[in-house]
């Protein structure tokens, strides 16, 4: 009876009409509303933003970037942003204050153009008391210096927030990340030893070529103190980490690579120093420093880690730093931490409840799909209980706490073991396994050498026995491991899927069981399409098609909020609508143009006399009544992410499968079919069951990746041995993991784990090769002639060659495996700056 | 050939020069963040400055 019609077609009709955009924003908003100049604006708002910037001359700011601006909500209050002057917030929060001038970081999630940094830094111009200010692009953040005499950090706070760029602020911005000298110490450590190579390497080029057969001997000399000299700093500085490292590990009876890197250095240097001091020879300086420089290199190149990206986020990331607390009678913005047991706070539409607490009056419509997985909001009445993390949909709420921040239903999450022990076990890599066997066979070589020669020739015995510690000095082996998974992290990243470190690829080759959370894994939240079916085949007409998205929109509930969002990508003119009212649980309905419209659940629009057909649907069914008669309806879902089934498909058979939920069974035939019968599927899994669940696949001997998305899953993905987060904006929140993943990449985790054997696979060709030149050299070295210049030679020849090996197998293969391919979307902080319109 | 005994030094000098403005580099930070300096570029027209005060400057390079 029900012909269904792609709804597109009608709101196609729809786009036609005429729609006036915001100047400032690009939101379609009624003309001469708010107009100023010729120039129409969507809100007041917006409106205020544009006065401002021009009158300070700013107007710049709408001639750069890529013209996307975020909506401006009007009336930004100092007053929400109270709470940072008090000392102990303001003390805690600012990274510098002398009474003069007080410097701060802000973290602002709306940076993402050209036009953002220039606007930023253009502080200045709005606002005197504000002073330099520098945009970290990557990061999003502002460096903010500004004079406290003049302005107090709430007004620059709501400056930042009237501007559309509102300053995060988390409960975990109280404490302050130590500040990361790693990068710095390593970029001193590779251009000391790449001063040292390039000066040494001069000198004895000179030597190589005959140098001392033409003029005096005295050149020898000078040459050979002046490039021992060079080489103090290049032991001293840049090979520190690989002396700290060697020792750390001898004292735990261990042999990373680093050790042999380290009697390498040692033989070397030793060697070198005794021919240049003893006038016998000039030493392998030049290769010294040119190692060490490489292996630098190698280090930065498999540390640089996604700034943007944090992967050690916990609940307090998660948690906003201030709430409203309603104390006699007067409501006030107070930091988190200043909240005790027993106090009230006002939860707003759209916040959090920050601590476990009873609901005292209001309507409670709390979201906890990302705290349980949860898909439905769930309705809560007076004195009932809520636990911290849900977020309010709908009106205001008043809540009393019964548990402090800390100890909360959440909380009790961290407490559990897996949150105690590292992750990062680097004695366990590859490399590592590698070096291992290597050292004792490089130790066996030398002292069989020395030994073989010592009865004839003690010299030449001890010559062969250094030789061959510093021929096999496994700077290539060293060079392999980090070039490859460091093109592979760099490849992956090309996708938007974002690892932790290099190694955790390793981990990833080593995979054997896949555990998937349901909700917003599997299934994402807001990307299913949306059908229409109307009645007796009648599709909706621009005029009612506008009129559902105006009401649809002023809901709370997501899936109203879905049709909208649906309507509204087809670009309808804005209508007013009269009359409105939301029922929770329920629906929403109002009056437009005199007509009167019930959008809602089929139940509650069958109360209002209009019969509601039975209609075979997949999906939830949001019903549409006009005037008190069906008018059709909307199926909201096909929510599993596209080519979901493809993916459990290739991973079926290979894998051990599983769906860990903390949704209820009303899915679970569904998923049945998706899984094909293999995996094990469980629902209404709480965070500890999911842990205990990981823990329990672990102990039978399986390697397990999990791949969730809330705060339920952070549990299971700090015990998983590769957690996998899965974030439909990389840049918010996720959980602690060791990967996080764009939503939509989700279907490509059986071609990243393919990918990463397959690196794997490149990693040991790759010792191959260095091991291939170390044979070579060695049977040159224990035979006790080694000249300079073969080894000269041969230390660069293999860094580089190696070098090449490993970074071109990776990307051959990345195309093989198909993670790369036609789609390949740049990371976002690469992308932007080119992206950019020039002015 | 004694020239050598002159340019070696020098040349020595020079090396070091470089080596000194990199480390100053380093410290100053400029590693850290390759990517927005590529953007401040674009829509640098040089015509207003922040009002730097001279402890702004100087505390660039701490910001973390």
């Amino acid at each position: 009876m029900e012909a269904t019609a792609e709804f597109s077609t009608v709101t196609g009709v729809a786009a036609k009409q005429e729609a006036m955009a915001c100047f400032h924003c690009g939101t379609a908003c009624v003309p001469g509303r708010h107009a100023q100049g010729g120039r129409e604006f969507c809100c007041a708002g917006c409106q205020t933003v544009f006065e401002l910037l021009s009158e300070a001359g700013l107007v710049r700011y709408y001639e750069l970037g890529d013209g996307v601006r975020a909506r401006v909500e009007a009336g930004t209050i100092t007053e929400a942003f109270r709470f940072l002057d008090t000392p102990e917030v303001r003390s805690r929060f600012v990274d510098f204050d002398d009474g003069q001038s007080t410097r701060v970081t802000f973290h602002l999630p709306h940076i993402h153009c050209l036009a953002c940094v220039w606007l930023l830094e253009n502080l200045f111009r709005l606002k005197p008391g504000i002073g330099k200010s520098i945009v970290h692009f990557p990061r999003k953040q502002a460096v903010i210096t500004f004079d406290p005499t003049v302005l107090k950090l709430s007004e620059v706070a709501a400056l930042l927030d009237s501007l559309a760029y509102p300053p995060e602020l988390r409960l975990a911005d109280l404490e302050k990340p130590p500040v990361n000298p790693l990068t710095r110490r390593l970029w001193l450590q590779t251009g000391i030893a790449g001063f040292a190579f390039g000066n040494t390497m001069l000198f004895s080029l000179a030597i190589y070529l005959g140098l001392d057969s033409v003029s005096a001997p005295s050149f020898l000399k000078l040459f050979g103190v002046l490039s021992l000299l060079l080489s103090i700093p290049v032991v001293t500085v840049s090979a520190r980490d690989y002396w700290v490292a060697s020792w750390r590990a001898l004292k735990l009876r261990q042999i990373p690579i680093e050790v042999p890197i380290a009697f390498g250095i040692v033989a070397i240097w030793g060697q070198s120093t005794w021919e240049v001091l003893s006038g016998t020879g000039e030493g392998y300086f030049d290769s010294l420093a040119g190692l060490l420089f490489f292996l630098n290199i190698g280090r930065i190149f498999q540390q640089k880690t996604f700034d943007r990206m944090a992967f050690d986020l916990d609940y307090r990331s998660f948690f906003p730093l201030s709430v409203i607390r309603r104390r006699a009678g007067v409501e006030e913005r107070v930091s988190l931490v200043e909240v005790a047991v027993g106090d009230r706070l006002v939860v707003r539409h759209g916040e959090l409840v920050a601590a476990d607490a009873r609901l005292v009056s209001g309507a409670g419509m709390i979201d906890y799909s990302f705290v349980t997985g949860e898909a439905e909001p769930v309705a809560r009445g007076a004195d009932e209980r809520l636990h911290a993390g849900g977020r309010q949909l709908g009106g205001a709420i008043e809540i009393e706490t019964v548990k402090a921040v800390n100890q909360g239903y959440l909380t009790d999450l961290w407490n559990q073991e897996a949150f105690r022990k590292s992750k990062d076990d680097a004695f366990g890599t590859l490399t590592n396994l590698y070096s291992r066997r290597f050292t004792w066979i490089i130790l066996g070589v030398a002292v069989t050498a020395a030994l073989a020669w010592m009865p004839f020739d003690v010299a030449r015995g001890l010559k062969a026995f250094i030789s061959v510690l510093i021929v096999a000095c496994p700077c290539a082996l060293a060079l392999a491991a980090p070039f490859t998974l460091g093109s592979a992290q760099r490849v992956l990243a090309r996708r938007r899927i974002f690892l932790r470190n290099p190694e955790v690829i390793e981990a990833l080759a080593r995979i054997d069981a896949v555990v998937f959370d349901k909700t917003g894994t599997l299934t994402s939240t807001g990307t299913g399409d949306v059908r229409w079916s109307g009645a007796s085949g009648a599709e909706l007409s621009a005029t009612e098609a506008a009129a559902v998205r105006a009401i649809a929109a002023q809901s709370i509930h997501p899936r109203a909020r879905r049709v909208a969002d649906a309507l509204a990508a087809r670009g309808l003119a804005p209508v007013d609508v009269t009359g409105f009212q939301e029922v929770t649980g329920c629906g929403v309905e109002g009056w437009v143009d005199g007509r009167h419209l019930r959008i809602g659940s089929p139940a509650w629009v069958e109360r209002e006399r209009a019969a509601v057909p039975e209609v075979p649907v997949r999906g939830s069914r949001v019903v549409i009544a006009v005037d008190g008669a069906y008018r059709g309806e909307f199926a909201v879902g096909g929510e599993i992410r596209p080519e979901t089934d493809t993916l459990l498909k290739s991973l079926a058979g290979r894998y051990e499968l599983a769906l860990l939920s903390g949704d209820n069974e009303r899915e679970r035939e569904r998923f049945t079919t998706l899984f094909g019968g293999g995996g094990r599927l469980h629902f209404n899994q709480g965070p500890l069951h999911k842990l205990a669940f990981i823990r329990d696949l672990q102990k039978s001997g399986r390697r397990v990746l999990m791949a969730g998305d809330g705060l339920n899953d952070a549990g299971a993905l700090r015990q998983a041995d590769v957690g996998v987060a899965v974030t439909e904006d990389v840049a918010s929140f996720s959980p602690a993991s060791d990967v996080i993943l764009q939503g939509g990449e989700v279907p490509r985790i059986g071609a990243v784990l393919d990918f990463s054997r397959r690196v794997v696979r490149v990693v040991r060709i790759s010792f191959l090769v260095s091991t291939a030149y170390n044979v070579i050299g060695l049977a040159i070295a224990a035979s006790g002639k080694l000249s300079p210049i073969v080894c000269a030679v041969l230390m660069p020849l293999s860094s580089v060659s190696v070098v090449v090996v490993a970074c071109g197998l990776t990307e051959w293969v990345a195309r093989r495996s198909g993670v790369t391919g036609s789609q390949i979307s740049p990371t976002p902080g690469e992308s932007m700056p080119t992206e950019a319109k020039q002015p | 050939m004694s020239v050598i005994l002159i340019l070696i030094p020098l040349s020595l000098i020079v090396a070091a020069l470089f080596l000194g403005a990199f480390i100053w580099a380093v410290r100053g930070g400029q590693f850290e963040d390759t990517c927005t300096p590529s953007m401040r570029v674009l829509t640098d027209d040089g015509t207003v400055k922040a009002p730097e005060a001279e402890r702004f400057q100087n505390q660039n390079g701490k910001s973390r």
